[in-house]
């Protein structure tokens, strides 16, 4: 038996262009929009690229490897569904490839995190339709 | 725009947790008829209205104050509402758009029941937000706190700051504050331990280094420079401003470490004429600790990654070498939704009014706001 995901699921902004990048995680693989005429990435996804404002997108895996930018340990979260999990790591993530993103790092005690130490993307399935990019100490 | 405009009335109500059967408008209304005897008018002078555009719009102030007037706007730039709204205001006055331009913001907290405890995500989040999608998934914390604790995390990361250091800068606030009859905290001094041993709510921040929501409203009127001149106080001229727009999302910030107040600030600096060795005192936005010390690098008061060393040695109480937050900020006042940061205009008018009383500044004649 599974017990109920109650946390927040990600809830779109800018659908469906962010789809890809959600189907694509399912399959636990990172991928970043990337500007055909600009050759760079970027996130979040949109429909038009932030840099030249064309539409001209496509997708390109990543390979989940990065540096914790900076992070924050949570002791009084927002939402109350994540109480049980508190302290945890609420972290930017500077990807090698270039763009950063916000995520939890797991599987490291709090007080271990440092500032700019590797990190590689996890893949949590959450929900049958969900599954969230996390990272781990690389 | 320089020297055109000034503040000549302003009006605050006390910051407290709660005002019991109070509505926002309410309490905007009551500001406003302080606000506007202060500049020695009556209602019917107010010709331009400017108010924070996302929980009010300027029809519905205009309404409950039963005014009219000929420009009114509403500025939706969060924490940097109030001093868009001055910034707006001058220029519209200065444009010849309106004469005495009022602005008014306030809240009461808990007239709000969507904003009950829990029930609302801190910033960029609701439904179908680029916030929502990407990182309520991560579970943020309580309040704004989030962003602000990835900088100063990064800050300590680059620049050596410490927490002790940060205390050092809420406890400085506190000082000004435990004179202040408008704070939610007067009588409650604190200490750099105090600070250091309360709660987290995330790390590295401590519950002493931030805001604390509360309930209050602040307003002010602006004239010509001309105008001024036949007011009741003595006028707070408007030297120069500057904007620069911040990130929505924290992750799009090329480097966390430092603020948009390091182009809005030169911007101010050169329409005034004046520089950074010329300011006198500063009201800065103060939401969390680490946010008024990056201001401090970034408007040229300390360089660079020495703000830690900065407070160490400076004293920013009203008595000290330069003072910062006179009235204790929003941190130590008590945050009544955009109204907090409001105050750190009116504080800034009413010192150079000379009308601080116990925590007057000496040197009085030259402040920089932020927003
Ligand atoms: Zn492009």
């Amino acid at each position: 038996m599974t017990t109920e995901y109650r946390k927040p699921l990600p809830n779109p902004a800018h659908w469906p262009a962010s789809k890809p990048f959600w189907e694509a995680a399912k399959r636990h693989e990172l991928v970043m929009p990337r500007c055909r005429r600009c050759d760079k990435l970027f996130f979040y996804p949109r429909e038009v690229c932030p840099y030249c404002l064309q539409s001209d997108i496509d997708w390109q895996q990543v390979s989940g490897r990065g540096r914790l930018y900076s992070f924050t340990v949570i002791h009084q979260p927002a939402n109350a569904a994540f109480l049980d999990d508190v302290p945890y790591i609420y972290a930017m993530v500077q990807l090698d490839e270039g763009p950063r993103m916000i995520s939890n790092l797991v599987d490291i005690a709090p007080a271990e995190a440092k500032v700019d130490m590797p990190v590689v993307a996890v893949f949590d399935d959450v929900t049958p339709e969900w599954t969230l990019v996390k990272f781990r100490p690389a | 725009m320089r020297g055109q405009t000034a503040i000549i009335g302003i009006g605050e109500l006390p910051t407290r947790r709660t005002y019991p059967g109070r509505s926002m408008y309410g309490l905007c209304a009551e500001v406003a008829r302080i606000a506007i005897a202060d500049a020695g008018l009556s209602k019917g002078d107010i010709d331009g209205l400017v108010v924070e555009g996302g929980n009010t719009t300027p029809a519905s102030m205009a309404d409950y104050l039963q005014i009219r007037p000929t420009y009114s706007v509403g500025v939706s730039m969060q924490g940097a509402s109030s001093t868009t709204a001055v910034t707006t205001a001058a220029a519209a006055v200065n444009a010849g758009l309106c004469n005495y331009a009022l602005i008014v913001m306030g809240s009461a907290r808990d007239d709000r029941p969507e904003r009950a405890p829990g029930s609302r995500p801190p910033g960029g989040g609701g439904a179908g937000s680029v916030g929502a999608e990407f990182e309520q998934p991560f579970g943020p914390a309580q309040g704004a706190g989030t962003g602000y604790a990835l900088m100063y995390r990064r800050h300590m990361y680059e620049y050596g700051t410490t927490p002790e250091q940060m205390a050092k800068l809420a406890v400085d606030q506190r000082f000004n504050a435990l004179k202040n009859p408008n704070s939610a905290f007067q009588g409650v001094p604190i200490t750099i331990d105090d600070v250091l041993n309360s709660r987290y709510v995330n790390e590295p921040l401590h519950l002493l280094e931030c805001v604390m929501p509360a309930a209050g409203a602040a307003a002010c009127v602006i004239t010509s420079a001309d105008r001024a001149r036949s007011a009741p106080n003595k006028p707070v001229y408007i030297l120069g401003a500057g904007l620069e727009q911040a990130n929505a999302q924290i992750w799009e910030t090329d480097k966390i470490t430092t603020t948009p107040a390091r182009v809005s600030a030169r911007r101010a600096y050169q329409m005034a004429g004046y520089g950074p060795r010329d300011i006198q005192f500063a009201q800065f936005y103060d939401c969390y600790t680490i946010l008024i010390a990056m201001t401090v690098e970034d408007a040229g008061l300390a360089p660079k990654g020495e703000v830690g060393p900065f407070y160490e040695s400076t004293d920013t109480t009203y008595k000290g070498t330069f003072p910062i937050n006179t009235d204790g900020g929003q941190i130590s006042c008590g945050q009544p939704g955009l109204a907090g940061g409001f105050r750190h205009v009116i504080e800034a008018a009413r010192q150079i009014m000379g009308r601080a009383g116990e925590r007057q500044v000496v040197k009085n004649d030259l402040c920089l706001v932020n927003g």
